[in-house]
Order: C-alpha cells, then sequence, then structure tokens
C-alpha cells in the first residue's frame, strides 16, 4: 500500500491547504481508501485523516433541515433517532452499508465520494433532495447530489476540494422516505440494485410530490422522473407502484458482472422501487 | 466391541484442551510465527490464465534494496522435476490459470518484496484459455498440455485432449433394469467451482541452515505430507526436514497439499534468512485449490411401488490445470446409498484454466450425489411416493454390495431415515413459497496410518503425543478415548500435536480419519501403558502379570487385597524399570462409511429469486460420538458449507479467464444472518471395526445440503432447479421460464 | 518514508510504536506489538477476523492505519481476560463449543463483547446480524449464536 505520509488537519482550512497537493486523498472511515490502496499497489499517496475536525464529524437537525458532517460513522448517524424520524429510508440507507465493523468507520460522505454506482445512500440522498457542500481553495459551492458524482468512481471535486456537508432541507408535510437494496446474502454485499424513494401525500392520501432515485443499474445513480411521475397524482395504489417500477426499470442501464445479469438488475429494480414506494407511502400516511 | 458396553468418559461434552489458547488469542496459527532475522517472502503470479512463458527478467527486482533472494522453477533440483505439483508450485515454461505462480521474492519486509513483483518483466504468449468442460472436450479445444493422452480407454487414443482419465464402473445391466422400470427420469445438471473458504491463509515460516538441515512451521492438515511432498519436490532427505504444525484455521481438505514451503526453502537457502510466506486472500481464491465444478447426467429408472430397477450416470469433473479431480470418488459414491442391482457409472477428469483442485470435504461426492439424489426426488413426486419411503425401501444395509468392490457391514442409512421421518421437522406444515428438500449423502472415511505415544508421568498422569493436527477439536476426542481406556479422569491425559521430529509418520487429518484411526492408535497406546502397568504391580506383588486386573485406574492384584494406583505406579517407575511409555503405531483398516440424511425447508422471493433456508436439520451416523458436541459442530459446519454450494457460492470467470470475485465480498459464503439454527440428530450404530464403534463424521454432512436446499428451492417455486448455485438470477430465471 | 511515531493505549496499557505511513493498525499489532491474538483472514474488512475497538467502537483493524491509534484505546482480545479469569464470554464459547479450528474465534469474542457492551439483551436475530461481519467456516455458526445467548443471560444475570 502506497501511504507515504499521513496528515491530520485541524480545521477545513487546514485540510484544503492539503488536499492542494495532487497526491493527497481524503482518509475518513478508510473502508474504500484502504481497501483500494492495497489493491492498486498505488503510486504515493499522502492520507489527509479529516476526523479531527469537529463539523466534519457531527451533524445537526433543526429548523432549516439536516447538516451532516460527511465523515461522521454510520453508527453514530443510524444512532440519532431525530434523523431517523425525519430521514428513515437515508438513515437505513447508511445502515446497509457493510458490517457492525464497517459501519464504526464508513460514513455518508465516504460513500458520496467513492462514488460507486452501488452506493447504498446516493439514491437515498437524493430522493430526499441532498445538496452537497464543498470547499476549494477559492471558496465554497453546493452542487445538487445528482451532480456530484459523474461517473464510476468519478465526482465533481476537484484538487484541493473538501465536502464539508450534506444537507437536506426539511421537507414539505406528509413527506416520507425510503431506501431498498436487494443483495444475495442478509449483509456483508455490494447492492446489486438499490431504489430510494421519497413521497409526499396530502390529507387525501394523494401523492402531489415523489423522487425516484435507483442505483447499481447505471455507471451513476439515476433520478428517475418517469417513475415519480407515475406515483404523482395517484393514491399509490398498486396500478401506479408498478408504473413506478416498470418505468424504474426502463430507465435502469444495467450491465452483467459477477454480482448479477443485466436482466436480473433491470427487474429488481422495478421490484425495489414498487416496494420502496409503498414503504415511503405508509410511512407519509403515519405523517 | 460390546454392545452393552457403559462409557464413564467417552460421550462427555468435555472442556477441549486447547481451548483456553483458542479464546484467549494465545493459540499460534501459520501467521503467528516469528523467527529472528526473518523476512519475507512474496509470489509473482500469472496475470493471464493460460499462456506461454517466453522469458523471465528479474534484473531489476534483485536490484532493489532489500530484495536478497528470487526462486524460481529452476531451483527444483530432482528429477520428479517434471510432476504436476512442482509446476502447480512454480510455473514452468506455461501458466495455465490465473494466479498460476511463476516466481518468489524474498525481502526484508513485505512491502519490499511487494515493490519487487511490480519489477520482474515477463514475456507471455497469450493463449486462448479453456473455462468449462463443454469447451475442454470439445473437439477443437486448445490444449492445456500437449502430451496429455486420455487414460482408462481399453485402446489409447491417438491424439491428445483435455481429458485425463476416463473411467467406468458397473453392476448388473443396466439396460435391463431400465426395461423394467415402470417410470425412467433422467437430468444434466451443474456444479460450480466452490472453495472451502477456511478463514486462515496458507502460511510457513522456514528456516534453512548451513548444514542442509530445514525447519519448516505451516499450518496443514498434514505436516508428514507436507515434509514427504517438499522432500521430494527439493530432493531432501526426510531427516533433514523438520515440519511443525502450527494450529490451523480451517482446511476441509484445502491444506491436504503445498504451495508455500518449497519456494520459502529455496528463498531461505539463497538469502541465509528465516522466511515468511503468507498469502493474501485473493492468492487464496485464485491459486489455492479449490473444489471441481461438474457437468453430470444422471439416470434413474423406478417401478411404480418404488422398487429402483437401474441407475446410470455419465460424470464430468473438472480437475483445474492438472489432471487428478476426484471424479473416481464420485464414481464410487453417486448411487452408492441405494441397495440397487443394475448401476452404470461413466466418468471423466477433464483439465480446464482453473487452479489445480484440491479436496474439499468428502471430494467428489457432493456433485455426483447432488444429481443423484434430485433425480431420485422427482422419482418419489412422479410415483407419488414419499421421498423417505421411497429411500427406505431402497436404502444401502448391512450386505449390499457397492459398485466399488465390498459389502456393506452394518450402516445407519435406514436409522438416519427413520430419525427424518420421526422428526418434528419433517411434520411441520409449510406456507405458500416455501418448499422442502431431503437428501441422503453417503462417504466411506478411511483410516490409514497414525502414531501416537502415551509418555505417563511420575504422578500418574500423561501426555497423548500424536501426529494428527487438530482442525475440529480432536485432541478433546483423543483425550477421551485415553481417559475411558485407562478408566482415568480426562484432565490426567494432555494431548499434543508433535511435530515430524517427535512422533513417527502419521497420515493427515483428512478422509474424516483422526478420530477413528488416531482414535484407535491411543487406545492401543492407552493398552500398552495398561500392560506395562501390570506388569510393574505384578513385579512388586511377586505375581504373574496375568494375576492382576486393571479397574478405575488401579492395578489389581486378583490373587490377594493389593491395591496399586496409576500414580502409585508411576511414582514407583524408577525402581521397577524406568519410566512407563505406551505405544499405538496402527494402519486402521475398517473405516465406517457414514451416511447422512438431511431436511431443508427455503423461503423463495418470488420477485427476486431470493431464497432463505427457514429451517434445517442434519441427521448423521455416528457409529458412536466420543464428544457429542463437535460430532454435531461437524454435521452444522458440512450443513452450512453445502447451503452455501448450493445457493450462493461460486467462481465466476470473465471470458478472459480471469477470475472475476477472489474475495469475501463476492465469494458469498454463509453469514450469521443467513441462518437458522441446524438442528442436529446423531444417529449411533457402532462401527464394528473400532473399539468404541466411532465412524468418522467430519464430510458426509456436506453431501445432503446441494440437493436438499436446491429440491426445497425446486418444491417452492414449483419448476425444477437443475444448475447450482441457486443464486438468485439463476432462480428468477428458472421462475420467469416457468410461469 | 519517515515513521511515524504513535502513543496509544492497548488493553488498558500505555503503548509507543512506530509504524510505517502504509502500515495498518493489524500490522502493527501483529508485527510490531507481537499481539497475534488478532488474525488476518481477507485484509479488506469481508471477514472479522480482525476485530477490535477502537475507542469503544468495534472495527476491523485491517482498514485502520496504525498512525490513526494516535491517542485512542485500543481493546483486542488479548484484554479480554481477567489475568487468570477467562470472560464469561470465552467461558460460554468454550461450554457451547461454539469453534472447532479457533481462528475466527478472537475476533468473534470481541464483537460479542462490543454486541453485549451495546445490547446486554440481543434477541437471535440482532446477535446474528451484529456478527455477520464475523465469517466462521466452521461451525455453521449454530453453536457461536447459543454460546453468545447464553453468555448475554449470564451476565444479564450477574450484572
Amino acid at each position: 500500500m502506497a501511504v507515504v505520509e499521513y496528515k491530520v488537519p485541524q480545521s477545513v482550512g487546514e485540510a484544503v491547504e492539503m488536499l492542494t497537493d495532487k497526491t493527497a486523498r481524503v482518509l475518513a472511515g478508510g473502508t474504500d481508501l484502504i481497501i483500494q490502496l492495497r489493491a492498486q499497489n498505488s503510486d504515493p499517496v499522502i492520507a489527509v485523516d479529516i476526523k479531527k475536525i469537529d463539523s466534519m464529524m457531527t451533524a445537526t437537525m433543526d429548523g432549516n433541515g439536516l447538516t451532516l458532517g460527511p465523515s461522521m460513522s454510520c453508527a453514530e448517524l443510524t444512532a440519532r433517532e431525530d434523523i431517523k424520524a425525519e430521514f428513515p429510508g437515508l438513515v437505513e440507507a447508511a445502515y446497509l452499508i457493510g458490517s457492525t465493523q464497517v459501519q464504526g468507520r464508513c460514513s455518508v460522505g465516504g460513500n458520496l465520494c467513492n462514488s460507486s454506482p452501488a452506493a447504498d445512500t446516493i439514491p437515498a440522498l437524493s430522493a430526499n433532495a441532498a445538496q452537497c457542500v464543498i470547499q476549494g481553495p477559492d471558496g465554497e459551492r453546493t452542487v445538487a447530489v445528482e451532480d456530484f458524482v459523474t461517473g464510476v468512481g468519478t465526482n465533481c471535486m476537484a484538487t484541493g476540494e473538501l465536502l464539508t456537508a450534506i444537507k437536506i432541507a426539511i421537507p414539505a408535510a406528509g413527506t416520507a422516505d425510503a431506501y431498498l437494496r436487494f443483495i444475495p446474502r442478509s449483509e456483508m454485499d455490494i447492492a446489486v440494485a438499490g431504489a430510494g424513494v421519497s413521497v409526499t401525500l396530502d390529507a387525501d392520501g394523494k401523492c402531489t410530490a415523489a423522487r425516484v432515485s435507483i442505483g447499481a443499474v447505471a455507471t451513476t445513480a439515476l433520478l428517475v422522473t418517469a417513475a415519480a411521475d407515475a406515483l404523482i397524482g395517484t393514491s399509490i395504489d398498486d396500478a401506479a407502484l408498478q408504473a413506478a417500477a416498470d418505468a424504474a426499470s426502463e430507465a435502469s442501464k444495467p450491465i452483467s458482472d459477477r454480482r448479477g445479469t443485466a436482466e436480473f438488475r433491470r427487474h429488481v429494480v422495478g421490484v425495489l422501487t414498487r416496494r420502496a414506494a409503498k414503504i415511503a407511502a405508509d410511512r407519509a400516511k403515519e405523517k | 466391541m460390546s454392545e452393552a458396553r457403559e462409557y464413564k468418559y467417552i460421550g462427555q461434552r468435555s472442556i477441549r484442551p486447547d481451548g483456553f489458547d483458542k479464546v484467549t488469542g494465545r493459540a499460534n496459527y501459520g501467521a503467528d510465527m516469528t523467527l529472528p532475522g526473518m523476512i519475507w517472502g512474496k509470489i509473482l503470479r500469472s496475470p493471464h490464465a493460460h499462456a506461454k512463458i517466453k522469458n523471465i527478467d528479474t534484473s531489476k527486482a534483485e536490484a532493489l534494496s532489500g530484495v536478497l533472494a528470487v526462486a524460481t522453477y529452476q531451483d527444483f533440483p530432482t528429477a520428479d522435476k517434471k510432476a504436476d505439483l512442482a509446476r502447480n508450485i512454480l510455473a514452468d515454461d506455461k501458466v495455465l490459470y490465473h494466479g498460476h505462480a511463476i516466481l518468489g521474492i524474498a525481502a526484508t519486509t513485505s512491502a519490499i518484496a511487494e515493490r519487487a513483483l511490480d519489477l520482474v518483466d515477463i514475456d507471455y504468449e497469450v493463449l486462448k484459455p479453456v473455462m468449462d468442460i463443454r469447451d475442454a472436450m470439445a473437439a477443437d479445444a486448445p490444449l492445456l498440455h500437449e502430451d496429455m493422452i486420455t487414460e482408462g480407454y481399453a485402446e489409447a487414443p491417438t491424439t491428445a485432449s483435455n481429458v485425463a482419465t476416463r473411467l467406468e464402473m458397473k453392476m448388473g445391466d443396466v439396460e435391463a433394469g431400465f426395461k423394467e422400470a415402470d417410470v425412467i427420469v433422467e437430468g444434466d445438471y451443474y456444479t460450480p467451482t466452490v472453495h472451502q473458504g477456511y478463514i486462515e491463509p496458507h502460511a510457513c515460516v522456514v528456516r534453512y541452515d548451513e548444514d542442509g538441515q530445514s525447519m519448516i512451521w505451516c499450518c496443514t492438515q498434514g505436516h508428514f505430507d507436507v515434509r514427504g511432498s517438499t522432500a521430494n519436490i527439493l530432493g531432501m532427505n526426510l531427516s533433514k526436514l523438520k515440519v511443525i504444525a502450527s494450529e490451523i484455521g480451517g482446511g476441509f481438505g484445502g491444506k491436504t497439499t503445498i504451495y508455500l514451503e518449497p519456494v520459502a526453502l529455496v528463498l531461505s537457502r539463497k538469502s541465509g534468512r528465516p522466511v515468511k510466506m503468507v498469502m493474501d486472500r485473493d492468492e487464496v481464491f485464485k491459486a489455492s485449490g479449490p473444489g471441481s465444478a461438474t457437468r453430470n447426467w444422471v439416470k434413474i429408472g423406478a417401478k411404480n411401488d418404488g422398487t429402483i430397477t437401474a441407475m446410470q450416470a455419465k460424470l464430468h469433473y473438472e480437475a483445474g490445470a492438472f489432471k487428478g479431480s476426484p471424479m473416481m470418488m464420485g464414481c464410487m459414491t453417486a448411487f452408492t446409498p441405494y441397495a440397487v442391482e443394475n448401476m452404470y457409472v461413466e466418468g471423466f477428469d477433464v483439465v480446464v484454466n482453473k487452479p489445480k483442485v484440491a479436496a474439499y470435504r468428502a471430494p467428489g461426492a457432493p456433485q455426483a450425489e447432488y444429481a443423484a439424489e434430485m433425480v431420485v426426488n422427482e422419482i418419489a413426486e412422479k410415483i407419488g411416493m414419499d421421498p423417505i419411503e421411497l429411500r427406505l425401501k431402497n436404502a444401502a444395509k448391512e450386505g449390499t454390495q457397492t459398485i466399488y468392490g465390498p459389502k456393506f457391514k452394518a450402516v445407519g442409512l435406514v436409522e438416519c431415515l427413520e430419525a427424518a421421518k420421526n422428526s418434528p421437522h419433517y411434520k411441520a406444515a409449510l406456507k405458500e413459497n416455501q418448499g422442502r428438500g431431503l437428501a441422503a449423502g453417503f462417504w466411506f472415511n478411511i483410516g490409514g496410518q497414525s502414531s501416537v505415544t502415551l509418555n505417563m508421568n511420575p504422578d500418574g498422569t500423561g501426555t497423548i503425543v500424536e501426529g494428527s493436527p487438530d482442525i475440529g477439536g480432536s485432541r478433546a476426542s483423543m483425550q477421551l478415548m485415553a481417559a475411558e481406556e485407562m478408566q482415568m479422569p480426562a484432565e490426567n491425559f494432555r494431548p499434543i500435536v508433535a511435530d515430524t521430529e517427535h512422533v513417527a509418520f502419521s497420515a493427515g487429518t483428512g478422509g474424516s480419519r483422526t478420530t477413528f484411526a488416531t482414535g484407535m492408535a491411543v487406545i492401543e497406546a492407552a493398552q500398552d501403558v495398561i500392560r506395562q502397568m501390570k506388569e510393574r504391580a505384578a513385579a512388586v506383588w511377586n505375581v504373574t502379570a496375568e494375576q492382576v486386573d486393571w479397574a478405575d485406574g488401579v492395578a489389581i492384584n486378583t490373587a490377594g487385597e493389593d491395591r496399586l494406583t496409576a500414580a502409585e505406579i508411576c511414582k514407583g517407575a524408577e525402581r521397577t524399570g524406568g519410566q512407563i511409555s505406551g505405544r499405538g503405531n496402527i494402519n486402521a483398516r475398517g473405516a465406517g462409511p457414514s451416511f447422512a440424511v438431511h431436511l431443508c425447508d427455503v423461503e423463495v422471493d418470488r420477485d427476486t429469486g431470493k431464497v432463505d433456508v427457514i429451517r434445517y436439520t442434519a441427521i448423521q451416523d455416528a457409529g458412536k460420538a466420543i464428544h457429542p458436541s463437535y460430532v454435531e459442530g461437524q454435521l452444522q459446519g458440512g450443513a452450512v458449507q453445502g447451503i452455501g454450494w448450493a445457493l450462493n457460492e461460486e467462481y465466476v470467470y470473465g471470458d478472459d479467464g480471469l477470475l472475476q470475485n477472489p474475495g469475501f465480498l463476492d465469494y458469498r459464503v454463509p453469514l450469521a444472518s443467513d441462518l437458522p439454527m441446524i438442528d442436529s440428530i446423531v444417529v449411533e450404530v457402532p462401527n464394528a471395526f473400532h473399539p468404541f464403534g466411532v465412524r468418522g463424521v467430519g464430510e458426509s454432512g456436506i453431501i445432503p445440503p446441494l440437493a436438499a436446499c436446491a429440491y426445497a428451492v425446486s418444491q417452492a417455486i414449483d419448476a425444477p432447479i437443475r444448475d447450482l448455485p441457486c443464486s438468485p438470477p439463476s432462480v428468477l430465471k428458472v421462475i420467469q421460464e416457468n410461469s | 518514508m519517515a515513521k511515524i511515531h504513535v502513543n496509544t493505549s492497548v488493553n488498558g496499557e500505555p503503548v509507543e510504536f512506530l509504524c510505517e505511513p502504509h502500515e495498518t493498525l493489524l500490522d502493527v499489532l501483529r508485527n510490531d506489538l507481537q499481539l497475534t491474538g488478532t488474525k488476518e483472514g481477507c485484509a479488506s474488512g469481508d471477514c472479522g477476523a480482525c476485530s477490535v475497538t477502537v475507542n469503544d467502537r468495534l472495527v476491523c483493524s485491517c482498514l485502520v492505519l496504525g498512525a490513526e491509534a494516535e491517542g485512542a484505546e485500543i481493546g483486542t482480545i488479548e484484554g479480554v481476560s481477567n489475568k487468570d479469569q477467562l470472560h464469561t464470554i470465552q467461558q460460554k464459547f468454550l461450554e457451547h463449543a461454539a469453534l472447532q479450528c479457533g481462528v475466527c474465534t478472537p475476533g468473534l469474542i470481541v464483537s460479542t463483547q462490543a454486541l453485549l457492551k451495546e445490547n446486554p439483551d440481543p434477541t437471535e436475530e440482532e446477535a446474528r446480524y451484529y456478527l455477520a461481519g464475523n465469517l466462521c467456516r466452521c461451525t455453521g455458526y449454530d453453536k457461536i449464536i447459543r454460546a453468545v445467548m447464553d453468555a448475554a443471560e449470564t451476565m444479564r444475570g450477574a450484572a
């Protein structure tokens, strides 16, 4: 493994300065980075451990919504009842990453920055219209989560930039989310397909807004407006659910690999969309 | 043996004597050894599945600071050089699978050794890989070995092929048998390449001294076999090589051969330093010895009353890169649970560009018996007979003629089937999308050579010195058997696994032989000690040894009132002729076959093809369970490995012949959260050839799960399963094709 | 590459070590501190054999850099028993024959300790999911789960 230097910045400013070195890599939980560096026998890398920066490791829920420190461990996040109450789907997605051991280290920000097509939290973030706050040498910018990931393992971050917060606004009344993924075992696998859904129901149970994002079926997570449209205006009955499922399958562009065939993924992402939308709708009714 | 014998020690659930070291982290496994001055060795492996090596240039690697030695195939000196084992350990002029070892480099740190591997330049001529039996047997298939002529035909073929061996076994007349049948079912079945999946990677620490005296510390199922194979490849005298078996972190057959040891010794000789080598997990998957993928065809005929009239099979086993799959074991076991007169089995051992297969728990049997049991279940369904009743009607029992020669002595298949029939599991109702599967399994078990010395201490306690690596608690069994024979408390005996210099040759731990064969050696050594104890007591009392009895660890003078305890005799040994030590060096015959019957309930998600095992019962004949907990553990562990084989485990290769899933992330072994409790029922039909009736229990348990799970799935989805694994994409496809 | 000087605590005792920047906590424990009870099964976080706690949080030590141990409290299998007294979890693993080869056992015991600290009264399902990252290839998990549940009950009784 090619880590040749280990640095511990105490502030975002210090971290950004360290990250202007092209060989620098952010070390948060390390559950992707350390594996990748070992597997690749890569060129020399400076590990910048940002876990001593308080804002990277904490989350706040207030009237503006959720401000999530990107490196807060999923174990800490999933223990936060206040966040779970508002965004159960996001917390479920975070909970699904890896084993108990991995949960103690992995983070939503890490999952996002690793930018795997199969990342569990990305469809869940996207369903909640999350925004990514990025600090660079020249200042701060904010991008929608759909624009953050640009391809398999690539994202919009330039050298010197650090993801400093993930923000989700408090949703409209009657809104709830859900995330489901498919894996061959009960745990420990990478998603073969995933679906994050958020729906808003009015007092009559009519769907007035929806977001559907699917994972592991294209080079990036896909926000499927056709699937959302299939739900909007309905009472999320079986026909609407099936239409959303079909739209998700239709929108998917999966590949065949060691985790599943393309046709399997296309089918299952529809099943997951249907099931997740049902769960989200049931939750919205409770709200 | 006496049927009515009451046992005092065996059958107890004692605390294993090696357990304390294992729950505290003190136990030393293969990678846990360090020697002064030790350096690290790493292996350079083929990035191609099939290629000729045109040239190797190690000059840049050797120039790297910290690199102390390089070992290649050319360093293997012996006449036996062309042997497959040597060419598997380091490739000669051809690499035959992704990950095939090419050379070893030793350096002062493992990081430097790894960097040096990147500096080796190799010119390859890449060849088309052959990744499946069908491709390998095609007329125009690229050949792995251009001189390989199929063995086993009356008239040898004139041209080379990828078929190493063809074998035929028969009894009676299958054609006549099929004519008598009312129902005939046949089918093609596929099982994938699977790995034993032991958690501890292969590891060794070696030292080669100036006088050629050498030491290997390694994790192995058989350190005498490591000694023999390594000495053979390096042209060494056995007395020059001492092998110490570390604690072993799982093997399941996969640690019955060698990979690193000869390379490490060459590196140690060349560098003058002790060398440690540890495989990474991806190396274990790519380049140790997995279990064969198979393509098997089975045809069975039966009368409407359930009498099976004929059984026929054509079995194809992948050997990996070098000949030697367990195809013959498949032929011998496929139909052996059945007392049927007419059987015909044909087998083929086929080489492909995958790692050379090694033993995997009941090697060869799960694949063949999977196909056979699936067809038997289908017969039961066709004639409307309960699958247990069908098996009871045809079950092999005492006197049944086997296809491979002997007639069975007492065996426990009928008892296992009855236990299944009477189990609460078999009577429980199923719900929607659930299915139940049942299958039987047969495995021979082996005996063989075991050597034991029982050294008595002056206080009457003793050390059991054995040569069988303890992979699952066998030291606890040895302790109990010594206690039973000596009629003394188990904690008086300390069992140890000695190195190759401190105990005579013992065959490796495999074939479910250790508790049976090494146990017999322990009993014999204990009897030897008792005999000597009686002689010493007789000398003290001035009577003949025949006048001395032994009971409850005490010598009794039948001609008087005298008593001498073991402790008293041992304490006085100095005055009666020196210390007492018993010996049991045996070649054990009469290993009793062990039959197993498993019941599996699954629930299938029809939308995704995902299978959950919701209830499982493993039933097996142990002859006599020496330590019931560890016997149950074998049943449960075998069952779960079989469940993994049935449901999710498989090697996935790309079209380029490269392994896509060399890790525990995508080679999906069962997790704690995947499973229910595994109910186990231990049946005891004593083996007449063992003093306590022991049968080996380690292997049979992996055989039935393949068909029990797959048949349960087919019941749940109401469609036939043929190919393993029953992974979600594969099951969903069957559902969709049948709806 | 300069070695890094790290001050940490292992099993309650102060420890200092020098490590390369690329070395993992697992490498340091095994090769530098000779604490070989923590095992390497995969080096990718998929098997749990290297489970340790860092500041009371269960992690795979193969996915932590040695340098990250600075100022932390590390707990390993070597710290589970109390002098010559086995921990209840260790005792229950022995009584239930919850190990065969034993190589996954240190990781499982450290993980079980973390589980029961977080949740003294887990259901069987909770225990199975919490321990899903600890592979055992020998036992089929049955006896492990029984040992865990029995240990939990015993520890609750003692508490």
